[in-house]
């Protein structure tokens, strides 16, 4: 039986950065960072995870060969720099707080906090360009708040 | 050899490429490194199989021929030349009860590298991937020239 979900791909178009993105902007820990093989012909597993979730990690991956054809890579680093990639959702027990310790530490985003029927959610970047959802969820679903900024304030 | 050396090698492919006749390449080789190429080749080969046993959960199996053996009779006797350990107990020596930290479907998409082919048109079969985005996926091999149609589609 499957238990859980354990590592999430993100691609991100520089490890080193992203390392410190996701650790000195978002506050993730380090899991893993290791290399095997050299040079081009090897890979960096790099993995990042929030630390209140020890079973759960994200392994950021730079789309290159030889893991994938040059091809994919480039359309893969094309989507990524786009911006088009949205890779998953945060949850928070404090959206207020952690948008303004998160806005004030540089992570970009590109939506405030809002209501939604479902919770309180912002919207920010990696430095990368992935999209998350950062959200504190409601217990139950609250039907009087908007579905998006558009159908009502 | 530093860079394919996982692929088949053809010592004298290597020694043509080099200007030498097959004898000269191998006598010229030693005095320079200090063995003969298919040792040299081979002890490359044990390395990088030493670093899979320790970080991927991987078997021994597919660990051998990632690395460029064809053989796992070959590859489990050399690895104890090489080690004084059989790759299994290798492997229990340093991973122990631990999980290995790097699955293997990742590192068989990193480290043994998709192949080197030009993608087809129908290159990808759209929710065909094992494992994550990009994983191999055979049908990619479907119209490359001189693939060993190991999954040709025939196409036409």
């Amino acid at each position: 039986m499957i238990k859980g979900m354990s590592i999430v791909t993100v691609w991100v178009l520089d490890q080193d950065r992203a390392k410190e993105f996701y650790t000195e902007k978002l506050g993730f820990e380090v899991r893993t960072d290791m290399s095997i093989g050299e040079g081009g012909g090897g890979m960096r597993w790099l993995t990042v995870g929030a630390k209140d979730q020890p079973d759960v990690q994200l392994t950021l991956m730079v789309p290159s060969s030889p893991g994938l054809d040059p091809e994919s890579a480039e359309a893969l680093r094309t989507l990524v720099a786009k911006g088009v990639l949205g890779a998953g959702v945060f949850t928070t027990d404090d959206i207020h707080g952690d948008y303004e310790a998160l806005k004030a530490r540089g992570v970009e985003f590109v939506q405030e906090p809002q209501e939604r029927p479902y919770g309180t959610e912002a919207l920010f970047r990696d430095d990368s360009g992935n999209w998350f959802s950062f959200t504190q969820p409601r217990a139950e679903m609250d039907f009087s708040k908007p579905w998006d900024g558009c159908t009502s304030s | 050899m530093d860079r394919d050396w996982a692929e088949p090698l053809d010592l004298d492919a290597v020694a043509a490429h080099a200007g030498y006749s097959r004898y000269h390449f191998i006598r010229a080789f030693k005095g320079a490194y200090g063995s003969t190429p298919g040792q040299y080749l081979t002890r490359r080969r044990i390395e990088r199989a030493e670093e899979l046993l320790r970080s991927a959960n991987l078997s021994v199996t597919e660990i051998c021929s990632l690395v460029g053996f064809s053989s796992l009779g070959t590859f489990s006797t050399s690895f104890k030349r090489q080690t004084g350990l059989t790759p299994s107990g290798y492997r229990d020596l340093y991973v122990g009860r631990a999980a290995a930290v790097i699955p293997g479907c990742y590192a068989m998409l990193w480290y043994g590298g998709r192949d080197a082919r030009a993608p087809g048109p129908d290159a990808r079969a759209p929710g065909s991937d094992a494992c994550a985005p990009g994983s191999r996926t055979p049908g990619s091999d479907a119209r490359a020239p001189g693939s060993e149609d190991r999954n040709s589609q025939e196409a036409e």
